[in-house]
């Protein structure tokens, strides 16, 4: 327990003293942030609402990205070694990256929900607890996913390229940029399969129709379950030495992974309720007096959402 | 009566189907400086590695402390001390929060700043590790080894890369080990690292080890004649120069002649005889006590730093 707490304590002082940390945990998120309420909202205090969901849950899945390309440089270099050879165990190494991860994700997540309230006049930011809850599950369960890319990749190289295959369906088919219900109807059924549009939903429910973190289990649980699985995997799979490989048969384990939001993603194409709420958030976003840009396909949205304990 | 504090059993390790380790056995006494000399390749850090409990053996037997490092990796890892071959630490950590951040890993453990003043690195506690020079890495390498008052110290090629002023500083602070009988396993290619700072010494080729002993002893081996090596305008035949006087043993080693003899002067006159008769010319004669490195030439035919 304490080599978990001196080494959270050294890579969070680590992570502030790294320019690349700067600028993707603090120059790109408020980028993304301001671009989103201050231009693509247009003045619109709903739309303000709706994208900074979006924002948030940008902000969250982003914590793979840095932690898996951390840890892969800190075993290239034959820094994990040189733990390896002192008493600190792969649990140490791997839950206090996840934990110091949170730790810098919070700041920037409260700078933003109070720049929301102060620069674009957001009036209520929801379900406050809901918001700490599906943050912190988020961070977790996307840092998780990072320590397993860290794990299945042998080289800097092969985790950037891994990075990317995953980032770019993560943040264009999950609403976390453009909104779900805007998307083309088969490319939201396949948006069901994805962590990220489970994120971006229940931040987005929690903070337009202030949902209680009760109704959003479903997100929570599956979340929830899905860090366990990564983080158990890539404590499994950690490899401290540069040289050695992850054997083929591990890799397979990986598709692991896949199992909770596959079978969530499933059940959710078959009853419609994502792709309805979405659309529900899309529209209170757009106000009473504009129609409908969204394209879904569905049934139409029904506006008394029993899931939701209040509307904006 | 105690027994060694280090024991090697036979001790195999294959990589694929490379044999890296094919029956390596020693012990080491608590409180001796033991070096493994050999040159690169010879599995010397594969067995290093094992006896830290970072890499499994094929088959054999090991232990330290009276720890199995394959079963107990935890508690090994409380008594040891080690200073690895290609590791770093983050760039951007400052030396002294390094070496606190190690010093807390350990039930029990050395004052960070004692031992920073001790390696001549107080002044530099608050810089980075990525602006220290590699002297300086390698003393903060060898202060972090010992940061838990190891019972026994793993100094894997410690001074590999280090230009021969730092080589010397880091020679220096293994002697104060020596002194204080601390319990050392070093490894190296460098003759003079053991010859000077090794109680015993195993040397390893091939995965085997091919010599034991003291350097003394070691070196007795040689049977006490004198080193002559010489470079020759025109190759020589070994039989030839074996017949010269009081020459021992000859050999050809990367195109010079060593020659091993009891009675140099007579060996030089009637060499200078030789080649006269044969019309070849003396390019070049040294001529030295023998070292660690005639006797590994000896059982192997190579120099140590092929």
């Amino acid at each position: 327990m304490r080599n978990f707490a001196t080494l959270t304590s050294m890579r969070i002082r680590l992570a502030l003293r790294n320019k690349m940390f700067f600028f993707f945990s603090i120059v790109m998120p408020f980028t993304f942030f301001f671009l989103w309420l201050g231009v693509f909202a247009k003045g619109s205090q709903a739309a303000c609402s709706f994208y900074l969901g979006s924002v948030l849950a940008f902000n969250v899945m982003g914590s793979f990205w840095g932690l898996s390309a951390t840890l892969v440089m800190f075993r290239e270099q034959g820094i994990l070694r040189r733990f390896h050879v002192a008493p600190v165990t792969a649990a140490d190494m791997l839950a206090s990256s996840v934990v110091a991860n949170f730790a810098l994700t919070i700041p920037t997540v409260v700078a933003e929900l109070i720049f929301a309230r102060l620069v674009f006049h957001v009036s209520t930011a929801g379900n406050l607890p809901g918001i700490f809850i599906l943050i912190s599950i988020g961070t977790i369960s996307f840092a998780s996913l990072g320590l397993v890319i860290a794990s299945v990749t042998n080289t800097m190289q092969e985790t950037q390229i891994l990075n990317q295959l995953l980032w770019l369906p993560l943040i264009f088919l999950s609403g976390a940029t453009i909104p779900l219900a805007y998307l083309n109807p088969m490319v939201q059924r396949v948006g069901l399969f994805l962590p990220a549009t489970y994120l971006v939903n229940a931040m987005q429910q929690t903070i337009v129709h202030s949902a209680s973190p009760a109704s959003r289990y479903v997100e929570i649980i599956s979340l929830s379950c899905w860090a366990l699985i990564t983080f158990f995997l890539s404590a499994q799979l950690f490899r401290w030495e540069p040289e050695a490989k992850t054997p083929r048969k591990a890799k397979l384990l990986v598709a692991a992974t896949a199992i909770p939001f596959l079978l969530l993603g499933v059940w959710e194409n078959r009853t419609d309720r994502i792709l309805k709420e979405a659309k529900s958030a899309f529209e209170v976003m757009q106000g009473p007096s504009r129609p409908s840009a969204g394209r879904m396909s569905t049934q139409p949205a029904n506006s008394t959402n029993p899931s939701n304990k209040s509307q904006n | 009566m105690v027994g060694p504090i280090l024991q090697v059993e036979n001790l195999v390790k294959r990589y694929g189907d490379v044999e890296a380790l094919r029956g390596v056995s020693f012990t080491i006494e608590e409180g001796e400086v033991f070096g493994l000399l050999g040159p690169n390749g010879a599995g010397k850090t594969t067995t290093v590695e094992i006896l830290e409990g970072l890499r499994t053996l094929d088959s054999g037997r090991v232990s330290v402390c009276d720890l199995d490092p394959q079963r107990d990796p935890e508690a090994l890892k409380q008594e040891i001390g080690a200073a690895l071959q290609a590791t770093s630490l983050p760039d951007k950590i400052r030396v002294i929060e390094a070496i606190r951040l190690f010093a807390s890993f350990y039930k029990r453990h050395r004052d960070p700043i004692e031992l920073l003043k001790r390696f001549g690195l107080d002044e530099k506690r608050n810089a980075f590790y990525g602006q220290l020079s590699g002297g300086q890495k390698q003393r903060l390498a060898l202060a972090m080894a010992l940061v838990n008052n190891p019972r026994v110290c793993f100094l894997d090629e410690p001074t590999a890369g280090l230009d021969p002023q730092v080589r010397r500083e880091i020679y220096d602070v293994i002697e104060e080990l020596r002194r204080e009988k601390k319990t050392v396993l070093l490894t190296t290619h460098y003759i003079e690292e053991a010859e000077r700072l090794c109680d015993r010494v195993a040397i390893v080729d091939h995965g085997k080890v091919i010599a034991f002993g003291t350097p003394r002893e070691l070196k007795a081996h040689s049977g006490g004649t004198t080193r002559i090596e010489v470079r020759l305008s025109k190759p020589e035949s070994n039989g030839a120069l074996k017949t010269l006087e009081g020459v021992v043993d000859a050999r050809e080693v990367d195109g010079a002649y060593v020659l091993h003899s009891q009675r140099p002067p007579q060996t030089i006159v009637s060499l200078v005889k030789h080649l006269e008769a044969h019309g070849n010319e003396l390019v070049s004669l040294e001529i030295a006590t023998p070292s660690l490195e005639d006797v590994f030439i000896e059982l192997t035919g190579r120099r140590l730093r092929d």
